[in-house]
């Protein structure tokens, strides 16, 4: 880590953010608490960083309480990351709750062509997501074949994750050492690899 | 051997340090949003993976009261606390200053109420600049752990002999998720010596603490602090390049970036300063000439920063607070341009007030905050 970063230096950094080498990726993940969208932003993390990247998971923090609506964040580069400010243009969106579409525009800010996965049992209108690259998993489903539950509901970080590595944002086996790491069981792994093999893009 | 990396929150980093420097007494009490640093210091005692003496108090003005007593009796001894709870331990931040016991203390950078808010601002530790404490800001959980680790060396310096907080802020540090390289335990062994406060209470020479001074010696405990305080940045920048050794890492009390041939410069505290460097650097692919100077510490205020100042070509200043005093200004950027009365200097300065109760203040809008040609002071969204 670099924390004294000479001129020359700093400008070969930029040159890199210019030619496009130096990558980026912000994910913001909606999800309803309790669902463990802290925890997914966490596991993606962990993930590109066993990849050796550098990352940073985050969370809105306001009033959280079971079944509402909350945000969380990861962010993914080949250098330290020194944004502390919230994602407003991601790169990525992950819906782990589909009915929270209704509530909140899912897409505010996500970047055109930018990746969009989505949670969900049912079709989705490609038409109203046209500008994205849409994936969809049927995560709740998988946890529930499982048995992935806290408290009685299905947990959907483990699959969620599963589903992120088919997008190419982390590799799968990233996305293992991240679970063995954060939860090692290898239910989890199973889970998560079920779900990269379900999920599809639209 | 190989460096032991771990994926924590800014919080956990804190305590991690503290286990390693294994106070004897740890006396806290829990405030949103540093509680996760005593629950996890409190998991460490209970499961003996840290052999220190937990003393759980009622609030913080006893959570600090119990650190003077424990630090009296020449113990190494840690708390942490935020905003509102600071300020309830405000008495007793003072006296363990003037009895010059070296605790070392977190603070988690919160707003103050009403009305109520939970997120980051630094006017918790600005309200208490002048109680003779050393002041550290942070910039990342890296960096937030090691100036710990940093701290009880530090404030243990038979030359310093003082309290040492080190700032953290609120949510932005404390709650996020980062990779954090730690430090192995038998070289942070080497690097810290075992605590020994030379008048610290002894049965076998027993004295009085806390009695009447009269006016012809009250000053003089004053005059002595003050003296320490200012061999600290000495003690503060040597300890820093034993750090270094040690890890690698190179802490200055200035961090300079793209600031040598900077026409424009960006003084600021903690991560608005890294925020700024962001937008520095969009700057400079847009050809203006602009660094970021970013100060690790605002007491002992850093001899480094005139010589800095001296050295640097820049002829403007951007000073960036996150903390108000009210019917005067930004404080750093009152801070900064007393600095600059003192070494004769005149500079073009601008104020900008951003991040006040955890506004959101991304690099985008610092970069139009920096064009704006306009001196004086800028108030982010109004």
């Amino acid at each position: 880590m670099v924390w004294s970063v000479s001129a020359k230096e700093a400008a070969s950094e930029s040159d890199a953010v210019r030619a496009g080498t130096r990558r980026v990726i912000e994910i913001r993940l909606h999800s309803r608490g309790g669902q463990g969208g802290v925890t997914a932003a966490k596991m993606l993390a962990v993930a590109a960083f066993l990849e050796g990247k550098y990352s940073t998971a985050s969370s809105f923090y306001g009033a959280e309480r079971r079944g509402a609506p909350t945000v969380s964040f990861t962010r993914i580069s080949d250098h330290e990351i020194r944004k502390y400010s919230q994602i407003r243009r991601p790169d990525c969106v992950i819906v782990m709750d589909p009915t929270v579409i209704d509530a909140v525009d899912v897409t505010e800010g996500l970047k055109p062509g930018g990746k969009l996965l989505i949670n969900t049992e049912n079709n989705i209108d490609a038409d109203k997501f046209e500008d994205y690259e849409v994936y969809t998993v049927n995560a709740t489903k998988i946890s529930l074949d499982f048995d992935l539950k806290v408290a009685g509901a299905p947990v959907l970080n483990v699959p969620i994750v599963g589903a992120v590595a088919k997008m190419g944002i982390v590799r799968l086996d990233a996305v293992r050492g991240a679970i063995l790491k954060m939860f090692p069981n290898e239910k989890n792994v199973a889970a998560a690899e079920v779900a990269y093999k379900m999920a599809a893009m639209l | 051997m190989q460096e032991e990396v771990v994926f924590v929150t800014g919080n956990e980093a804190v305590a991690r340090a503290v286990k390693l420097a294994k106070p004897n007494v740890i006396a806290a009490y829990p405030i949103t949003p540093q509680t996760e640093i005593v629950e996890v210091l409190a998991r460490y005692v209970e499961s003996g993976e840290l052999r220190s003496e937990y003393i759980h108090v009622e609030s913080e003005h006893s959570a600090m009261a119990a650190c003077i007593g424990a630090a009296s009796m020449g113990a190494r001894v840690f708390t942490a606390t935020a905003a509102h709870g600071f300020l309830y331990m405000c008495e007793m931040i003072f006296w363990a200053s003037i009895a010059r016991l070296p605790i070392v203390m977190a603070n988690v950078n919160r707003a103050l109420a009403p009305g109520w808010n939970i997120w980051a601002e630094l006017k918790d530790a600005m309200a208490h600049r002048d109680a003779g404490w050393i002041q550290f800001y942070t910039a990342s959980i890296q960096e937030a752990y090691d100036t710990t680790l940093m701290a009880f060396r530090v404030a243990e310096d038979r030359r310093v002999m003082l309290p040492t907080m080190v700032n953290l802020e609120g949510f932005v540090l404390s709650h996020v998720m980062q990779p954090l390289r730690l430090v192995d335990e038998a070289a942070y062994d080497e690097f810290l010596p075992p605590v020994r406060i030379p008048h610290a209470l002894n049965f076998e020479r027993p004295h009085t603490l806390g009695t009447l001074i009269s006016p012809e010696h009250n000053f003089l405990v004053q005059y002595d602090n003050n003296k320490c305080m200012r061999a600290a940045d000495d003690v503060i920048a040597e300890t820093e390049r034993e750090f270094e050794k040690i890890t690698g890492r190179r802490y200055r009390a200035v961090m300079k970036y793209r600031c040598e041939d900077a026409e424009t410069l960006v003084i600021a505290m903690g991560t608005l300063a890294r925020e700024a460097e962001v937008a520095c650097d969009s700057l400079r692919d847009k050809g203006e000439k602009i660094g970021v100077l970013r100060l690790r510490q605002l007491r002992p205020f850093p001899k480094a920063f005139a010589e800095e100042v001296k050295r640097l070509p820049a002829e403007r200043f951007i000073i960036i607070d996150r903390a108000y005093s009210s019917g005067y200004g930004g404080i750093l950027a009152e801070e900064v341009k007393a600095r600059l009365y003192d070494l004769g200097i005149i500079k073009e300065v601008k104020s900008i007030i951003a991040g006040l109760g955890g506004q959101d203040v991304p690099h985008e809008a610092l970069e139009k905050l920096f064009m704006d040609k306009q001196g004086g002071e800028t108030w982010y969204g109004v």
